[in-house]
């Protein structure tokens, strides 16, 4: 993965493998921006233009979210380099309490 | 490595949010701070969702009558522009390039605020147009709960950024304080991850009833 320490003796060579992958990271990070644009569009339109019935709507723009969180996580938030064992735990378990919570509240608790 | 060492292109480690023990710890307990804040934001969506558009009377406004698309649009576009920024911010840190991190923080914060301010145009219009408020019905304390939590993390973020900037301005870049600019743009990043979920379940989904 990008950004791991390199054993070469010599640190102006290392220096510039380096930002040559600080760059192409980068250029990842702007496609990630411009697949959740996409991604935020198609979700408004949806709702905007669609004459699509709710039933369609409503878990078509849940799994939008969801794509895009991911890619919020992963790429903006270097979830996928290495070392982020712990942070996946935290994260996911915070993730599954939640959705817990949220299916809790949405059925066996009424109003 | 010393985390007060003064630190040239060559020295520069590639990981420099993660180089020094107190880095490590500062990544680590972050995360795990990340972790409860999931919890925190799913149970006042829990809250919301079990509560949307429960009102004492039929004069009462609800969800569909409520939000515009225009202006959450704009909302949304402004903080996942931000994201972007902080990123870019994030970048030039690990160049070891301190004035272009400190510029694209500033354009971040700059964002971040006008977001702010349309959420505060955004909920005096409902209260003043609509008289939707914290104690109208527990369909409005539902929603300013959830949705205020939120404004109030941007809030504490941009606070949180600027004084990061303020005080290193003279500093420069060192490893003591390359982790603290690390997590400020977690959180950040974090704020836009609850942000999607804002959009989608309480105003999407409010608008198609």
């Amino acid at each position: 993965m990008a950004n791991q320490q390199s054993t070469s003796g010599n640190p102006r060579v290392d220096l510039e493998y380096r930002r040559k992958k600080n760059v192409e990271e980068m250029r990842y990070q702007v496609i990630t921006f411009a697949l959740m644009i996409f991604l935020t569009l198609i979700a408004f339109a949806a709702v905007g233009f669609g004459d699509v019935s709710n039933w369609f709507t409503i878990p078509f723009i849940l799994l939008l979210a969801v794509v895009q969180v991911i890619f919020q996580l992963y790429y903006f938030m270097h979830m996928s380099h290495k070392g982020h064992e712990a942070p996946q735990l935290f994260l996911y378990s915070g993730a599954l309490v939640g959705f817990l919570t949220v299916l809790a509240f949405m059925t066996i608790i009424w109003w | 490595m010393h985390a007060e060492e003064k630190m040239t292109h060559e020295t520069w480690p590639a990981s420099p949010e993660k180089a020094t023990l107190e880095a490590k710890n500062k990544f680590l307990g972050f995360w795990f701070f990340l972790g409860g804040e999931t919890v925190l934001f799913a149970s006042l969506f829990a809250t919301y969702l079990a509560l949307k558009d429960k009102v004492p009377t039929a004069d009462h406004v609800l969800a569909k009558d409520l939000f515009e698309m225009p202006l959450v649009f704009l909302m949304t576009m402004i903080l996942l522009t931000s994201s972007l920024t902080s990123v870019y911010a994030m970048y030039h840190m690990k160049n070891f390039n301190f004035k272009k991190m400190q510029l694209w923080l500033g354009i971040t914060v700059l964002l971040g605020l006008s977001f702010l301010g349309l959420e505060i145009y955004e909920f005096n219009h409902y209260v003043h147009e609509f008289h939707h408020t914290f104690s109208s019905s527990a369909f409005g304390s539902a929603f300013y709960t959830l949705v205020g939590f939120h404004g109030a993390h941007v809030a504490f973020g941009l606070c949180w950024i600027v004084s990061l900037m303020i005080r290193n301005a003279k500093r420069g870049l060192s490893l003591y304080n390359a982790p603290k600019f690390y997590t400020a743009s977690l959180y950040w990043h974090y704020i836009d991850v609850v942000w999607v979920f804002i959009f989608t379940v309480v105003y999407l989904m409010g608008m198609v009833g």
